[in-house]
Protein backbone atom coordinates (compact mmCIF):
# COMPACT_ATOMS: atom_id res chain seq x y z
CA UNK A 1 0.00 0.00 0.00
CA UNK A 2 1.12 3.51 -0.82
CA UNK A 3 1.97 5.64 2.40
CA UNK A 4 0.82 9.53 1.66
CA UNK A 5 0.94 10.43 5.04
CA UNK A 6 3.65 9.55 7.52
CA UNK A 7 4.15 10.65 11.36
CA UNK A 8 6.97 9.95 13.48
CA UNK A 9 7.40 10.24 16.44
CA UNK A 10 5.63 13.50 16.71
CA UNK A 11 5.16 15.73 20.09
CA UNK A 12 3.81 18.86 20.70
CA UNK A 13 4.79 20.12 23.83
CA UNK A 14 3.54 23.38 26.01
CA UNK A 15 4.62 25.15 28.86
CA UNK A 16 2.06 23.98 30.56
CA UNK A 17 1.43 20.41 28.97
CA UNK A 18 2.35 17.81 26.64
CA UNK A 19 -0.64 18.27 24.03
CA UNK A 20 0.85 15.20 21.84
CA UNK A 21 3.29 12.77 22.99
CA UNK A 22 5.19 10.50 20.28
CA UNK A 23 2.70 9.77 17.84
CA UNK A 24 3.55 7.65 14.66
CA UNK A 25 1.36 6.76 12.43
CA UNK A 26 0.95 5.71 8.25
CA UNK A 27 -1.56 6.22 6.45
CA UNK A 28 -2.51 4.84 2.78
CA UNK A 29 -4.06 6.58 0.07
CA UNK A 30 -7.54 6.75 -0.40
CA UNK A 31 -8.17 5.69 3.39
CA UNK A 32 -10.60 6.77 5.59
CA UNK A 33 -8.63 6.90 8.95
CA UNK A 34 -10.05 8.01 11.97
CA UNK A 35 -8.42 9.94 15.28
CA UNK A 36 -10.35 9.28 18.16
CA UNK A 37 -10.90 10.22 21.81
CA UNK A 38 -11.73 12.04 24.45
CA UNK A 39 -11.79 16.19 24.81
CA UNK A 40 -8.05 17.24 25.26
CA UNK A 41 -6.42 13.88 23.93
CA UNK A 42 -4.94 15.78 21.53
CA UNK A 43 -6.76 14.28 18.40
CA UNK A 44 -7.01 18.19 17.50
CA UNK A 45 -3.65 19.35 17.94
CA UNK A 46 -2.48 16.38 15.82
CA UNK A 47 -4.54 17.40 13.27
CA UNK A 48 -3.21 21.15 13.84
CA UNK A 49 0.32 20.03 13.29
CA UNK A 50 -0.47 18.12 9.95
CA UNK A 51 -2.16 21.18 8.63
CA UNK A 52 0.55 23.21 9.42
CA UNK A 53 -1.38 25.78 12.28
CA UNK A 54 1.65 24.38 14.93
CA UNK A 55 4.77 22.95 14.45
CA UNK A 56 5.91 19.76 15.91
CA UNK A 57 8.52 20.22 18.93
CA UNK A 58 9.84 16.76 18.14
CA UNK A 59 9.14 14.23 15.12
CA UNK A 60 8.65 14.10 11.70
CA UNK A 61 5.75 14.42 9.52
CA UNK A 62 5.92 13.29 6.20
CA UNK A 63 3.75 14.12 3.09
CA UNK A 64 4.25 12.15 -0.07
CA UNK A 65 7.94 10.85 1.06
CA UNK A 66 9.02 14.30 2.59
CA UNK A 67 9.45 16.82 5.44
CA UNK A 68 6.55 19.12 5.62
CA UNK A 69 7.06 19.97 9.50
CA UNK A 70 8.21 23.29 8.96
CA UNK A 71 6.09 24.38 5.46
CA UNK A 72 3.43 27.24 5.98
CA UNK A 73 -0.44 25.75 5.50
CA UNK A 74 -0.60 27.45 2.07
CA UNK A 75 2.61 25.26 1.49
CA UNK A 76 1.56 22.14 2.07
CA UNK A 77 -1.17 20.03 0.41
CA UNK A 78 -4.17 19.27 2.45
CA UNK A 79 -6.65 20.79 3.59
CA UNK A 80 -8.74 21.26 6.41
CA UNK A 81 -12.57 20.63 7.31
CA UNK A 82 -13.14 23.10 10.65
CA UNK A 83 -15.41 22.15 13.47
CA UNK A 84 -17.30 25.31 13.02
CA UNK A 85 -16.51 25.22 8.71
CA UNK A 86 -14.83 28.78 9.03
CA UNK A 87 -16.60 30.08 5.64
CA UNK A 88 -15.93 33.34 4.69
CA UNK A 89 -19.40 34.97 5.31
CA UNK A 90 -18.64 38.01 2.72
CA UNK A 91 -18.07 35.93 -0.48
CA UNK A 92 -20.71 33.74 -1.54
CA UNK A 93 -20.51 29.98 -1.96
CA UNK A 94 -19.14 29.95 -5.17
CA UNK A 95 -16.37 32.76 -4.17
CA UNK A 96 -15.96 30.10 -0.70
CA UNK A 97 -15.18 27.21 -3.64
CA UNK A 98 -13.01 29.64 -5.94
CA UNK A 99 -10.90 31.09 -3.05
CA UNK A 100 -8.53 28.40 -2.59
CA UNK A 101 -7.89 27.85 -6.61
CA UNK A 102 -7.43 31.60 -7.09
CA UNK A 103 -4.64 31.57 -4.82
CA UNK A 104 -3.18 29.24 -7.07
CA UNK A 105 -3.86 31.13 -9.81
CA UNK A 106 -5.19 27.55 -11.33
CA UNK A 107 -6.87 27.07 -14.59
CA UNK A 108 -10.74 25.50 -15.80
CA UNK A 109 -11.58 27.20 -12.21
CA UNK A 110 -15.20 27.15 -14.17
CA UNK A 111 -15.74 23.50 -14.54
CA UNK A 112 -13.82 22.10 -11.60
CA UNK A 113 -16.03 24.78 -9.22
CA UNK A 114 -19.04 23.36 -11.06
CA UNK A 115 -18.16 19.47 -10.52
CA UNK A 116 -17.61 19.65 -7.15
CA UNK A 117 -20.51 22.15 -6.33
CA UNK A 118 -22.57 19.12 -8.15
CA UNK A 119 -20.70 16.71 -5.76
CA UNK A 120 -22.24 18.10 -2.76
CA UNK A 121 -25.59 18.76 -3.75
CA UNK A 122 -25.15 22.35 -3.73
CA UNK A 123 -26.11 23.27 -7.32
CA UNK A 124 -28.46 26.08 -7.51
CA UNK A 125 -27.41 27.73 -4.02
CA UNK A 126 -23.89 29.04 -6.01
CA UNK A 127 -24.78 33.21 -5.50
CA UNK A 128 -26.03 32.61 -1.14
CA UNK A 129 -24.22 33.79 1.22
CA UNK A 130 -23.04 31.58 4.11
CA UNK A 131 -25.76 33.34 6.40
CA UNK A 132 -28.68 31.76 4.00
CA UNK A 133 -27.56 28.39 4.46
CA UNK A 134 -28.58 25.30 6.71
CA UNK A 135 -25.88 23.79 9.09
CA UNK A 136 -25.78 21.17 6.33
CA UNK A 137 -25.50 22.77 3.62
CA UNK A 138 -22.69 25.07 5.41
CA UNK A 139 -20.99 21.31 6.32
CA UNK A 140 -21.17 20.73 2.07
CA UNK A 141 -19.30 24.17 1.34
CA UNK A 142 -16.52 23.80 3.83
CA UNK A 143 -16.01 20.08 2.42
CA UNK A 144 -16.64 22.00 -1.49
CA UNK A 145 -13.98 24.32 -0.80
CA UNK A 146 -11.19 21.98 0.83
CA UNK A 147 -12.33 18.81 -2.11
CA UNK A 148 -11.79 21.54 -5.14
CA UNK A 149 -8.14 21.65 -4.08
CA UNK A 150 -7.61 17.93 -4.70
CA UNK A 151 -5.54 17.34 -0.95
CA UNK A 152 -3.29 14.94 -0.74
CA UNK A 153 -4.75 14.19 2.43
CA UNK A 154 -8.50 16.49 3.80
CA UNK A 155 -8.33 16.79 7.41
CA UNK A 156 -11.87 16.89 9.22
CA UNK A 157 -12.05 18.42 12.65
CA UNK A 158 -15.69 17.06 13.93
CA UNK A 159 -17.51 18.39 11.06
CA UNK A 160 -20.48 16.58 12.05
CA UNK A 161 -20.42 17.96 15.61
CA UNK A 162 -21.98 20.90 15.01
CA UNK A 163 -25.40 19.30 13.20
CA UNK A 164 -28.45 18.47 14.99
CA UNK A 165 -28.31 14.51 15.61
CA UNK A 166 -30.73 13.39 12.82
CA UNK A 167 -29.34 15.37 10.39
CA UNK A 168 -25.45 13.81 11.64
CA UNK A 169 -26.27 10.28 10.06
CA UNK A 170 -27.43 11.23 6.95
CA UNK A 171 -24.46 13.47 6.35
CA UNK A 172 -22.05 10.34 8.02
CA UNK A 173 -23.38 8.36 4.94
CA UNK A 174 -23.02 11.13 2.72
CA UNK A 175 -19.49 11.87 3.86
CA UNK A 176 -18.37 8.23 3.34
CA UNK A 177 -19.98 8.40 -0.02
CA UNK A 178 -18.34 11.68 -1.53
CA UNK A 179 -14.55 10.05 -0.16
CA UNK A 180 -15.52 6.68 -2.35
CA UNK A 181 -16.07 8.62 -5.24
CA UNK A 182 -13.27 11.01 -5.17
CA UNK A 183 -10.56 8.68 -3.63
CA UNK A 184 -9.20 11.29 -1.20
CA UNK A 185 -7.37 10.05 1.94
CA UNK A 186 -9.47 11.41 4.80
CA UNK A 187 -7.90 11.97 8.41
CA UNK A 188 -11.37 12.81 10.63
CA UNK A 189 -11.03 13.72 14.55
CA UNK A 190 -14.03 12.62 16.35
CA UNK A 191 -15.15 12.06 19.77
CA UNK A 192 -17.95 9.87 18.69
CA UNK A 193 -17.02 6.52 18.76
CA UNK A 194 -20.09 5.27 16.78
CA UNK A 195 -18.98 7.47 14.14
CA UNK A 196 -15.39 6.50 14.19
CA UNK A 197 -16.95 3.01 13.79
CA UNK A 198 -18.99 3.14 11.33
CA UNK A 199 -16.93 5.85 9.11
CA UNK A 200 -13.39 4.23 9.35
CA UNK A 201 -11.27 2.19 7.53
CA UNK A 202 -8.65 2.34 10.21
CA UNK A 203 -8.98 4.29 13.46
CA UNK A 204 -6.42 5.14 16.07
CA UNK A 205 -7.52 5.88 19.55
CA UNK A 206 -5.51 8.18 21.45
CA UNK A 207 -5.77 9.49 25.18
CA UNK A 208 -3.73 11.94 26.64
CA UNK A 209 -1.51 12.62 24.04
CA UNK A 210 -0.22 8.89 23.13
CA UNK A 211 -1.89 7.18 20.93
CA UNK A 212 -3.28 3.69 22.19
CA UNK A 213 -4.03 1.81 19.61
CA UNK A 214 -4.44 1.32 15.64
CA UNK A 215 -6.34 -0.93 13.86
CA UNK A 216 -9.83 -1.95 11.63
CA UNK A 217 -13.14 -0.94 13.75
CA UNK A 218 -12.85 -4.47 14.46
CA UNK A 219 -9.54 -4.98 16.12
CA UNK A 220 -10.71 -2.39 18.16
CA UNK A 221 -13.76 -2.66 19.16
CA UNK A 222 -12.85 -6.94 19.93
CA UNK A 223 -9.21 -6.69 20.80
CA UNK A 224 -9.07 -3.54 22.50
CA UNK A 225 -4.85 -3.74 23.78
CA UNK A 226 -5.78 -1.48 26.80
CA UNK A 227 -8.29 -0.77 28.97
CA UNK A 228 -8.39 2.96 28.07
CA UNK A 229 -9.99 1.82 24.21
CA UNK A 230 -11.68 -1.00 25.93
CA UNK A 231 -13.96 1.30 27.94
CA UNK A 232 -13.97 4.49 25.16
CA UNK A 233 -15.24 2.61 22.93
CA UNK A 234 -18.47 0.87 23.90
CA UNK A 235 -19.62 -0.77 27.69
CA UNK A 236 -17.01 -3.07 29.49
CA UNK A 237 -18.29 -5.57 32.81
CA UNK A 238 -15.13 -5.71 34.63
CA UNK A 239 -14.98 -9.45 36.06
CA UNK A 240 -11.48 -9.69 38.06
CA UNK A 241 -9.45 -9.43 35.75
CA UNK A 242 -11.21 -9.52 32.34
CA UNK A 243 -13.74 -7.55 30.69
CA UNK A 244 -16.91 -8.63 29.28
CA UNK A 245 -19.18 -6.48 26.62
CA UNK A 246 -22.66 -6.24 27.99
CA UNK A 247 -24.05 -8.06 24.54
CA UNK A 248 -21.24 -10.74 25.09
CA UNK A 249 -23.02 -11.52 28.33
CA UNK A 250 -26.09 -13.61 28.81
CA UNK A 251 -28.60 -15.02 31.55
CA UNK A 252 -29.91 -17.94 32.57
CA UNK A 253 -31.64 -19.46 35.69
CA UNK A 254 -29.73 -22.39 35.85
CA UNK A 255 -25.68 -22.36 35.85
CA UNK A 256 -24.09 -22.73 32.39
CA UNK A 257 -22.34 -25.66 31.56
CA UNK A 258 -20.85 -26.98 28.07
CA UNK A 259 -17.06 -25.06 29.17
CA UNK A 260 -19.02 -21.48 28.98
CA UNK A 261 -17.89 -18.95 32.49
CA UNK A 262 -20.48 -18.87 34.65
CA UNK A 263 -21.51 -16.66 37.60
CA UNK A 264 -23.96 -16.22 40.11
CA UNK A 265 -25.75 -12.68 40.39
CA UNK A 266 -28.92 -11.07 41.34
CA UNK A 267 -31.15 -8.76 38.89
CA UNK A 268 -31.59 -5.66 39.91
CA UNK A 269 -33.37 -2.99 37.58
CA UNK A 270 -34.29 -3.56 33.55
CA UNK A 271 -34.43 -0.51 31.35
CA UNK A 272 -36.03 -1.11 28.03
CA UNK A 273 -34.17 0.70 25.75
CA UNK A 274 -36.87 -0.17 22.69
CA UNK A 275 -34.50 -2.60 20.29
CA UNK A 276 -33.35 -4.40 23.05
CA UNK A 277 -33.23 -4.55 27.27
CA UNK A 278 -30.15 -3.26 29.62
CA UNK A 279 -30.47 -5.75 33.07
CA UNK A 280 -28.31 -4.37 36.07
CA UNK A 281 -27.30 -6.94 38.06
CA UNK A 282 -25.29 -7.32 40.66
CA UNK A 283 -22.77 -10.28 41.11
CA UNK A 284 -21.96 -12.40 44.07
CA UNK A 285 -19.01 -10.30 44.99
CA UNK A 286 -21.51 -7.19 45.18
CA UNK A 287 -19.69 -5.90 41.72
CA UNK A 288 -22.49 -4.38 39.45
CA UNK A 289 -22.69 -6.37 35.86
CA UNK A 290 -24.75 -4.88 32.74
CA UNK A 291 -26.19 -7.36 30.47
CA UNK A 292 -27.79 -6.47 27.40
CA UNK A 293 -30.38 -8.42 26.41
CA UNK A 294 -33.23 -8.91 23.49
CA UNK A 295 -36.34 -7.65 24.38
CA UNK A 296 -38.08 -10.92 23.18
CA UNK A 297 -36.69 -13.27 25.62
CA UNK A 298 -37.38 -14.16 28.88
CA UNK A 299 -37.69 -11.29 31.28
CA UNK A 300 -36.62 -11.11 34.88
CA UNK A 301 -37.84 -9.98 37.69
CA UNK A 302 -35.80 -7.16 39.97
CA UNK A 303 -34.59 -9.25 42.92
CA UNK A 304 -34.19 -12.94 40.88
CA UNK A 305 -31.12 -15.11 41.27
CA UNK A 306 -29.80 -15.61 38.44
CA UNK A 307 -26.38 -16.59 36.57
CA UNK A 308 -24.56 -14.68 34.27
CA UNK A 309 -22.68 -16.89 31.41
CA UNK A 310 -20.43 -15.76 28.48
CA UNK A 311 -18.21 -17.27 26.10
CA UNK A 312 -13.86 -17.38 26.54
CA UNK A 313 -13.36 -16.34 23.42
CA UNK A 314 -15.03 -12.71 23.98
CA UNK A 315 -13.51 -11.65 26.95
CA UNK A 316 -10.86 -8.97 26.65
CA UNK A 317 -7.82 -9.32 27.98
CA UNK A 318 -4.92 -7.01 29.36
CA UNK A 319 -1.77 -7.47 30.67
CA UNK B 1 -45.90 49.50 27.26
CA UNK B 2 -47.70 53.14 28.83
CA UNK B 3 -45.84 56.05 28.07
CA UNK B 4 -44.92 58.16 30.52
CA UNK B 5 -45.27 62.26 30.40
CA UNK B 6 -42.57 62.74 33.04
CA UNK B 7 -40.11 60.53 30.91
CA UNK B 8 -41.10 62.36 27.38
CA UNK B 9 -40.22 65.96 29.31
CA UNK B 10 -37.24 64.70 30.71
CA UNK B 11 -36.00 63.33 27.31
CA UNK B 12 -36.82 66.82 25.41
CA UNK B 13 -35.30 68.48 28.23
CA UNK B 14 -32.31 66.37 28.15
CA UNK B 15 -32.27 67.13 24.23
CA UNK B 16 -32.63 70.78 24.32
CA UNK B 17 -29.74 71.45 26.70
CA UNK B 18 -27.33 69.73 24.44
CA UNK B 19 -28.78 71.07 20.91
CA UNK B 20 -30.29 74.60 21.94
CA UNK B 21 -26.66 76.45 21.66
CA UNK B 22 -26.44 74.63 17.94
CA UNK B 23 -30.02 75.67 17.05
CA UNK B 24 -29.47 79.11 18.44
CA UNK B 25 -26.13 79.31 16.37
CA UNK B 26 -27.85 78.14 13.49
CA UNK B 27 -30.54 80.53 13.68
CA UNK B 28 -28.41 83.65 14.20
CA UNK B 29 -26.40 82.80 11.56
CA UNK B 30 -28.85 83.93 8.72
CA UNK B 31 -30.33 86.94 10.86
CA UNK B 32 -29.78 89.85 9.06
CA UNK B 33 -28.69 92.08 11.57
CA UNK B 34 -25.23 92.18 13.04
CA UNK B 35 -26.68 91.70 16.80
CA UNK B 36 -28.16 89.16 18.50
CA UNK B 37 -31.92 90.17 17.78
CA UNK B 38 -33.72 88.32 15.02
CA UNK B 39 -34.20 91.26 11.93
CA UNK B 40 -34.68 88.95 9.07
CA UNK B 41 -33.66 86.32 7.18
CA UNK B 42 -30.53 86.54 5.09
CA UNK B 43 -27.17 85.00 3.85
CA UNK B 44 -24.66 87.38 4.20
CA UNK B 45 -22.72 86.37 6.64
CA UNK B 46 -21.98 83.12 4.50
CA UNK B 47 -20.95 85.55 1.81
CA UNK B 48 -18.62 87.01 4.33
CA UNK B 49 -17.33 84.25 5.70
CA UNK B 50 -16.55 82.80 1.90
CA UNK B 51 -15.15 85.95 0.53
CA UNK B 52 -12.90 86.24 3.56
CA UNK B 53 -9.61 84.65 2.76
CA UNK B 54 -8.57 84.12 6.02
CA UNK B 55 -11.13 81.83 6.62
CA UNK B 56 -11.00 80.30 3.33
CA UNK B 57 -7.18 79.64 3.57
CA UNK B 58 -7.45 78.26 7.06
CA UNK B 59 -10.18 75.67 5.71
CA UNK B 60 -7.65 74.39 2.98
CA UNK B 61 -4.84 74.11 5.58
CA UNK B 62 -7.61 72.34 8.19
CA UNK B 63 -9.04 70.26 5.36
CA UNK B 64 -5.37 69.23 3.95
CA UNK B 65 -3.98 68.40 7.49
CA UNK B 66 -6.73 66.38 8.89
CA UNK B 67 -7.01 64.71 5.02
CA UNK B 68 -3.24 63.30 5.39
CA UNK B 69 -3.72 62.67 9.13
CA UNK B 70 -6.58 60.31 8.43
CA UNK B 71 -5.20 58.76 5.91
CA UNK B 72 -1.53 57.97 7.82
CA UNK B 73 -3.43 56.99 11.38
CA UNK B 74 -5.58 55.11 9.96
CA UNK B 75 -3.33 52.57 8.08
CA UNK B 76 -1.02 52.55 11.22
CA UNK B 77 -3.76 52.63 13.54
CA UNK B 78 -5.13 49.64 11.45
CA UNK B 79 -2.11 47.44 11.71
CA UNK B 80 -1.69 48.39 15.00
CA UNK B 81 -4.87 46.97 16.04
CA UNK B 82 -4.23 44.02 13.76
CA UNK B 83 -0.88 42.99 15.61
CA UNK B 84 -2.53 43.78 18.97
CA UNK B 85 -5.37 41.55 17.91
CA UNK B 86 -3.22 38.64 16.67
CA UNK B 87 -1.04 39.02 19.55
CA UNK B 88 -2.17 40.44 22.83
CA UNK B 89 0.40 43.05 24.45
CA UNK B 90 -1.22 44.69 27.85
CA UNK B 91 1.86 47.13 28.32
CA UNK B 92 1.18 48.39 24.46
CA UNK B 93 -2.74 48.60 24.79
CA UNK B 94 -2.20 50.32 28.03
CA UNK B 95 -0.17 52.83 26.59
CA UNK B 96 -2.76 53.59 23.28
CA UNK B 97 -5.53 54.21 26.45
CA UNK B 98 -3.25 55.95 28.23
CA UNK B 99 -2.26 58.73 24.90
CA UNK B 100 -6.55 59.15 24.98
CA UNK B 101 -6.73 60.34 28.15
CA UNK B 102 -3.78 62.42 28.54
CA UNK B 103 -4.85 66.28 28.35
CA UNK B 104 -4.83 67.67 25.25
CA UNK B 105 -2.54 70.26 27.12
CA UNK B 106 0.08 68.28 28.47
CA UNK B 107 0.51 66.24 24.97
CA UNK B 108 0.53 69.72 23.44
CA UNK B 109 3.43 70.79 25.34
CA UNK B 110 5.21 67.19 25.04
CA UNK B 111 4.74 67.79 21.34
CA UNK B 112 6.61 71.37 21.22
CA UNK B 113 9.30 70.17 23.73
CA UNK B 114 10.09 67.04 21.41
CA UNK B 115 10.17 68.87 18.13
CA UNK B 116 12.18 71.43 19.99
CA UNK B 117 14.64 68.91 20.92
CA UNK B 118 14.80 67.20 17.25
CA UNK B 119 15.17 70.86 15.43
CA UNK B 120 18.79 71.18 17.59
CA UNK B 121 19.98 68.43 15.17
CA UNK B 122 17.83 68.99 11.61
CA UNK B 123 17.33 72.23 9.92
CA UNK B 124 12.91 72.24 10.62
CA UNK B 125 11.01 74.02 11.95
CA UNK B 126 7.26 74.33 13.25
CA UNK B 127 5.05 74.46 9.85
CA UNK B 128 2.50 72.43 8.32
CA UNK B 129 4.35 69.14 8.88
CA UNK B 130 4.38 69.40 12.50
CA UNK B 131 0.87 69.42 12.93
CA UNK B 132 0.46 66.78 10.41
CA UNK B 133 2.58 64.69 12.86
CA UNK B 134 1.15 66.17 15.62
CA UNK B 135 -2.55 64.88 14.18
CA UNK B 136 -1.41 61.46 13.10
CA UNK B 137 0.61 60.45 16.93
CA UNK B 138 -2.93 61.44 18.58
CA UNK B 139 -5.50 60.26 15.84
CA UNK B 140 -3.78 56.44 15.66
CA UNK B 141 -5.11 55.49 19.44
CA UNK B 142 -9.01 56.46 18.11
CA UNK B 143 -8.34 54.37 14.97
CA UNK B 144 -6.99 51.31 17.33
CA UNK B 145 -9.87 51.38 19.93
CA UNK B 146 -12.47 51.48 17.40
CA UNK B 147 -11.02 48.76 14.66
CA UNK B 148 -9.96 46.51 17.37
CA UNK B 149 -13.66 46.43 18.61
CA UNK B 150 -14.31 45.40 15.32
CA UNK B 151 -11.52 42.96 14.98
CA UNK B 152 -12.81 40.92 18.44
CA UNK B 153 -16.27 40.55 16.43
CA UNK B 154 -14.16 38.45 13.62
CA UNK B 155 -13.80 34.39 14.12
CA UNK B 156 -10.10 33.94 13.97
CA UNK B 157 -10.52 30.62 12.56
CA UNK B 158 -11.23 32.56 9.27
CA UNK B 159 -7.37 33.72 8.48
CA UNK B 160 -6.37 29.74 9.33
CA UNK B 161 -8.89 28.47 6.61
CA UNK B 162 -7.35 31.16 3.99
CA UNK B 163 -4.06 30.05 4.71
CA UNK B 164 -5.21 26.17 4.86
CA UNK B 165 -6.60 27.61 1.28
CA UNK B 166 -3.13 28.78 -0.27
CA UNK B 167 -3.33 31.98 0.34
CA UNK B 168 -0.23 33.55 2.19
CA UNK B 169 -0.53 35.89 5.13
CA UNK B 170 -0.77 39.17 3.36
CA UNK B 171 -3.53 37.46 1.01
CA UNK B 172 -5.38 36.23 4.52
CA UNK B 173 -5.07 39.63 5.63
CA UNK B 174 -6.35 41.40 1.90
CA UNK B 175 -9.18 38.83 1.04
CA UNK B 176 -10.46 37.77 4.37
CA UNK B 177 -9.46 40.11 7.33
CA UNK B 178 -10.08 42.67 6.24
CA UNK B 179 -13.04 42.74 3.82
CA UNK B 180 -14.83 41.43 7.91
CA UNK B 181 -13.41 45.11 9.36
CA UNK B 182 -13.80 47.54 6.74
CA UNK B 183 -16.92 49.42 8.15
CA UNK B 184 -14.87 49.53 11.30
CA UNK B 185 -12.07 51.13 9.59
CA UNK B 186 -14.02 53.31 7.50
CA UNK B 187 -15.85 54.46 11.00
CA UNK B 188 -12.40 54.87 12.54
CA UNK B 189 -11.74 57.15 9.72
CA UNK B 190 -14.27 59.52 9.75
CA UNK B 191 -13.74 59.57 13.44
CA UNK B 192 -9.76 60.44 13.11
CA UNK B 193 -10.82 63.10 10.32
CA UNK B 194 -13.14 64.51 13.02
CA UNK B 195 -10.71 64.65 15.46
CA UNK B 196 -7.77 66.40 13.77
CA UNK B 197 -10.34 69.03 11.84
CA UNK B 198 -11.50 69.95 15.44
CA UNK B 199 -8.27 70.17 17.22
CA UNK B 200 -7.42 73.67 18.52
CA UNK B 201 -5.13 73.05 21.80
CA UNK B 202 -2.57 70.99 20.76
CA UNK B 203 -2.50 72.48 17.13
CA UNK B 204 -2.32 76.15 18.63
CA UNK B 205 1.10 74.52 20.32
CA UNK B 206 3.05 73.07 16.90
CA UNK B 207 1.51 75.19 14.43
CA UNK B 208 4.08 77.35 12.87
CA UNK B 209 3.24 80.80 10.78
CA UNK B 210 2.14 79.22 7.72
CA UNK B 211 -0.21 76.38 9.04
CA UNK B 212 -2.89 78.22 10.83
CA UNK B 213 -5.93 76.20 11.22
CA UNK B 214 -9.82 76.41 10.79
CA UNK B 215 -10.22 76.45 14.47
CA UNK B 216 -7.68 79.00 15.10
CA UNK B 217 -8.94 81.29 13.02
CA UNK B 218 -12.39 80.91 14.46
CA UNK B 219 -11.00 81.15 17.99
CA UNK B 220 -8.72 84.39 17.15
CA UNK B 221 -12.26 85.91 15.65
CA UNK B 222 -14.63 85.20 18.43
CA UNK B 223 -12.04 86.22 20.77
CA UNK B 224 -12.11 90.07 19.57
CA UNK B 225 -16.54 89.60 19.95
CA UNK B 226 -19.69 88.52 18.69
CA UNK B 227 -18.93 87.93 14.96
CA UNK B 228 -22.00 85.69 13.06
CA UNK B 229 -19.24 85.14 10.24
CA UNK B 230 -18.03 82.92 12.65
CA UNK B 231 -22.40 81.50 13.50
CA UNK B 232 -22.11 80.76 9.58
CA UNK B 233 -19.18 79.00 9.56
CA UNK B 234 -19.65 77.17 12.31
CA UNK B 235 -23.53 76.13 11.12
CA UNK B 236 -21.62 74.97 7.91
CA UNK B 237 -19.02 72.70 9.74
CA UNK B 238 -21.93 71.23 12.45
CA UNK B 239 -23.72 70.62 8.97
CA UNK B 240 -20.69 68.92 7.41
CA UNK B 241 -19.44 66.60 10.36
CA UNK B 242 -23.54 65.77 11.49
CA UNK B 243 -23.44 63.87 8.14
CA UNK B 244 -19.88 62.19 8.88
CA UNK B 245 -21.21 60.78 11.97
CA UNK B 246 -24.36 59.83 10.50
CA UNK B 247 -22.27 57.51 8.06
CA UNK B 248 -19.70 56.39 10.48
CA UNK B 249 -22.57 55.34 12.91
CA UNK B 250 -24.53 53.41 9.74
CA UNK B 251 -21.50 51.55 8.64
CA UNK B 252 -20.22 50.92 12.32
CA UNK B 253 -23.56 48.83 13.07
CA UNK B 254 -23.12 47.21 9.30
Amino acid sequence: MECVLELRGVSKHYPSHHAVNGVSLNLARGEFFSLLGPSGCGKTTTLRLVAGFEEPTHGEIRLNGSSIQHLKPYQRNVSTVFQNYALFPHLTVRDNVEFGLRRRAGNHIGDRVRDVIDLVQLAGKESRRPAQLSGGERQRVALARSLVLEPDVLLLDEPLSALDPNLRKQVRAELKAIQRRVGITFLFVTHDQEEALSLSDRLGVMNKGHLEQIGTPEEIYLQPSTRFVASFLGAVNWIGDVGVRPEAMRIAREPSRNGHRSRPATIVHSTFLGNCVHVDTRLSDGEPAVVEISRLGEAFAPGEAVHLWWEPADELRFE
Amino acid sequence: MKRTPALAIYAVGAFLFLHLPLLILSIFSFNSSRFTVWQGFSLRWYAAAIKDTQLTESAVNSLIIATVATLVSTVLGTLCAYGLWKRTSRPLAGSLYLSLVTPEIVTGISLLAFYQWIFRFLRVQLGMHTVILAHISFSIAYVVIVVIARLRTVDATLEEAALDLGANEWQAFRYVTLPAILPGVVAAALLAFTVSFDDYVITSLVAGVDSETLPMVIYAIARRGVNPVVNAISALIVIGFGSLVVISERLRSA
